[in-house]
């Protein structure tokens, strides 16, 4: 399907930003809206150029509400569609973050975390906006969020969003942070015929037949565009299965509220990804995500060498957050260290089900990486050495 | 007989959501007619209604998108146009038409007005002008008059109103016009021809809210404050949109603006062409 | 030009076009619009009253609406409209 101007099979010396821009294109990616805003601007400006050479679309908006809605807009039109952003915007795209989850509008927002609250540190990375992306829109509903730590997964993961958001119709977060975005790294692009892509689900049944709200077994209803012939209804109020606002029937919203937040519960075991090192006999366990993993994983080699069971959870997954695993996990070790670059957001989870499991927290702002030996000290600390 | 089925028996009931039904509207509401011009002009036109979309925000006039029997977007408060460009450069082969209200187009959704007429996207938009924020229950707006009550001027409106054709224009929207909903026939031909033109085109339509505004700046029932358009409505043609005036004695209607601009759509896809050549000579 | 003269069309008794008025009468919210434009003064309201509590229009007499259409239009609840009738005498 996708022909090799879209991939640039090969071996590149690239930046983790256009590496993100070129996953998107090969994901078949054909809209980018977007506004610039620093780590994220690379992406833009790649899309700037590349979208018009795949037959794709770029367009500049006037803000990130903006961006937010016509990526929205686009999807509906038929098109794989991505922004990305930094904290700033993505602060400003939550309430249409919110419309693509009730309008289950497949699309990709790429959030390259920098320093924060406010205006914060432009130019320094973190991963301030975890609990953003899950509790970011108001009320209650999933979300994807991918966490990428170098700058092959800036590729790799851009593509998982895409099959992600079109396989579950929903907005997907490829939640990367400064540090990641700015990176050159050496990146392997596959030919295309290795790259796998999903295609949204469409209706199997004439118009007058469909429901566009009513859905499948896997709780994702199949989608129709516009201009396909559906005559579909989009509201961002509660609907039902016809798309129809229903506002005060406590029966519609519930059902159509809880399956929002079910589509993500049933499917979790499909969606997420975790990676283990060394955790098989592990009394000590890192869970980690984003950048920290790799300083994480020089950590527990060093206290391998020095004689500790430590070892390393990685988590690709974000959200919807992996319970299961973790929750394995807290079983068989003594300790559980979770380095981030924050004051402590994904270590609430990780305490919520490791349950009795001490778990500590190494807390990192300012735009300084945490070191692997700060990690190893943590490790050591945790395992009472 | 039911009564949807006797409404199916509307010349334009194919257009609508019949099923939806009697609308929500209170009486004398001016929306109904600005949806029932809008659904005429696309009849008259005879559009390809698969091919035809509606995008509106969050207010009265929002639940437009709702009953027109085309595929359609009721988007979040003030992004109707945002999202609309979204629909119509990812597939310019639609017809997209915005169907929104002051208070969202113009306060909340004003940079995106201005923005999508300085690009000049493809598309047309409409706006339900009743001054105030109808559907939550009369505040004022960007186009509430000077010493107007509403339930957030309850000591008189102290700010100046937009000239909405004004602002449409200085924006650089290729189409402008303004009517009142007394003007049917004029406001379902200035649609046609804005739907059959290309480029951003913006059309004003001044539209009773008896039930809150009107109620609240004593303008009597609905068919009083029609009565009134009647009497003060003037219609100028080519008249300077920024000496349109719209006072207590006087309302300004017409065609203000009708110019050609290379859209958006066309400048990109002369980019296009030129990339691909460049790109195919290796 | 005054602004009534062009807001309501010029009053010509004659037929514009041979229609049959419909009104769905439980869709009228009584806004009188229909009544009070109506350039021929065709209708008034009814004795009846439809599920709303208020009297739906009514033709004044049979053949007093020329088929305008203005007042479908005009109604902004789509309780109006015209049904062109057949032209029976030109098939016979
Ligand atoms: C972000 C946001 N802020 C506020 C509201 C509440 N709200 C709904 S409609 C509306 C005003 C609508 O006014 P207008 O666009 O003039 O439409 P009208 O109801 O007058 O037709 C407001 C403030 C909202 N839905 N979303
Ligand atoms: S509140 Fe005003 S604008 Fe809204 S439906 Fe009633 S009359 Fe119309
Ligand atoms: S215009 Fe329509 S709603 Fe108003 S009185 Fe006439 S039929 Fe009734
Ligand atoms: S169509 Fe309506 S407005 Fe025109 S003459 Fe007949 S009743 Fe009067
Ligand atoms: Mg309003």
């Amino acid at each position: 399907m996708v022909s090799q101007r879209e991939v640039l099979t090969g071996k590149h010396l690239m930046q983790g930003d256009v590496a993100c821009a070129e996953g998107a294109i090969a994901a078949g990616c054909k809209f980018f809206a977007g506004y610039p805003i620093t780590p994220a601007t690379e992406i833009a400006e790649r899309m700037a150029r590349r979208m018009i050479e795949v037959n794709g679309m770029f367009v500049q908006m006037e803000d990130e509400l903006a961006s937010m809605a016509a990526i929205i807009g686009a999807s509906w039109a038929g098109a794989k569609a991505m922004t990305a952003t930094s904290g700033p915007g993505f602060s400003l795209m939550q309430e249409n973050i919110g419309l693509a989850v009730m309008t289950e509008t497949p699309c990709v927002v790429v959030n390259v975390m920098r320093g924060a609250p406010s205006t914060g540190q432009p130019t320094e990375g973190a991963q301030q906006d975890v609990m953003q992306s899950k509790w970011g829109s108001h009320g209650d509903y999933s979300i994807i969020a991918l966490a990428p730590a170098s700058v092959q997964e800036m590729f790799d993961l851009t593509i998982e969003c895409f099959n992600l958001a079109e396989t579950y119709r929903a907005p997907t977060f490829l939640l990367a942070d400064g540090f990641t975005g700015h990176l050159w790294e050496r990146v392997v692009i596959p030919s295309p015929e290795e790259i796998k892509i999903v295609e949204r689900k469409k209706p199997v049944v004439s118009p007058d037949k469909y429901m566009p709200f009513k859905p499948d077994e896997d709780l994702v209803p199949p989608m129709a565009c516009f201009g396909e012939g559906y005559c579909v209804h989009v509201t961002g109020l509660t609907h039902d299965e016809l798309g129809y606002p229903k506002t005060t029937d406590p029966k519609v919203q519930h059902k159509l509220v809880n399956r929002l937040c079910e589509k993500m519960r049933k499917n979790a075991n499909r969606i997420v990804r975790t990676y283990e090192s060394m955790l098989e006999d592990a009394e000590v366990a890192v869970i980690a995500y984003g950048i920290p993993s790799r300083a994480s994983l020089n950590a527990v080699k060093k206290a391998r060498e020095s004689g500790i069971k430590a070892g390393l959870l990685r988590l690709v997954t974000v959200w919807p957050f992996p319970e299961k695993q973790i929750e394995e996990l807290a079983t068989r070790v003594n300790a559980i260290v979770v380095p981030e670059m924050n004051c402590g957001q994904i270590v609430r989870e990780v305490e919520r089900v490791a349950k009795e499991t001490p778990v500590h927290l190494l807390s990192k702002i300012g735009g300084e990486l945490h070191s692997p030996s700060e990690i190893f000290e943590a490790i050591r600390r945790a395992a009472g050495i | 007989m039911t009564v949807i089925q006797e409404f199916e028996k509307h010349p334009l009931a194919k257009y609508l959501r019949a099923e939806r039904f009697p609308h929500i509207w209170c009486e004398g509401c001016g929306d109904g007619i600005i949806l029932h011009c809008f659904v005429k002009a696309l009849d008259d036109l005879a559009v390809d209604i698969d091919k035809f979309v509606v995008v509106s925000g969050i207010g009265c006039i929002g639940r437009a998108a709702g009953y027109v029997k085309c595929d359609s977007f009721h988007t979040t408060h003030g992004r109707p146009i945002a999202l609309a460009t979204g629909i119509k450069l990812a597939n310019p082969k639609l017809t997209v038409a915005v169907l929104s209200g002051d208070g969202d187009l113009f306060a909340i959704g004003g940079n995106h007005f201005i923005h999508a007429a300085r690009r000049n996207v493809d598309l047309t938009v409409i706006c339900s002008n009743n001054f105030n924020y109808g559907m939550t229950g009369g505040q004022s707006g960007p186009t509430t008059p000077l010493d107007s009550y509403t339930t957030t001027t309850p000591y008189g409106n102290i700010e100046h109103p937009f000239n909405l054709v004004h602002l449409a224009a200085a924006a650089g929207s290729v189409y402008v016009a303004r009517w009142t909903v007394l003007h049917v026939r004029r406001l379902a031909e200035s649609i046609k021809k804005a739907l059959r033109k290309k480029g951003f085109k913006f059309i004003e339509v001044i539209s009773p809210c008896p039930e809150i505004y009107g109620r609240r700046n004593k303008l009597g029932k609905a068919i009083d404050i029609m009565k009134l358009y009647r009497q003060i409505s003037e219609i100028r043609h080519g008249y300077d949109p920024a000496k349109a005036e719209i006072t207590r004695e006087k309302i300004v209607v017409g065609e203000f603006i009708d110019i050609e601009k290379p859209t958006y759509g066309e400048l990109l896809q002369k980019q296009f062409i030129k990339i691909q050549q460049k790109l195919s000579e290796g | 030009m005054s602004a009534s003269r062009l807001l309501t069309p010029v009053v010509k008794r004659k037929k514009l076009a041979d229609v049959e008025w419909n009104v769905i009468e439980d869709f009228c919210k009584g806004c009188s619009f229909c009544i009070e434009f109506c350039p021929v003064d065709a209708l008034e309201e009814s004795d009846r009253l439809n599920a709303k509590g208020v009297h739906p229009p009514k033709l004044k007499s049979e053949d007093a609406c020329i088929g305008c259409g203005l007042c479908e239009t005009l109604c902004p609840d789509f309780a109006i409209y015209l049904e062109k009738k057949e032209g029976k005498g030109d098939k016979e």
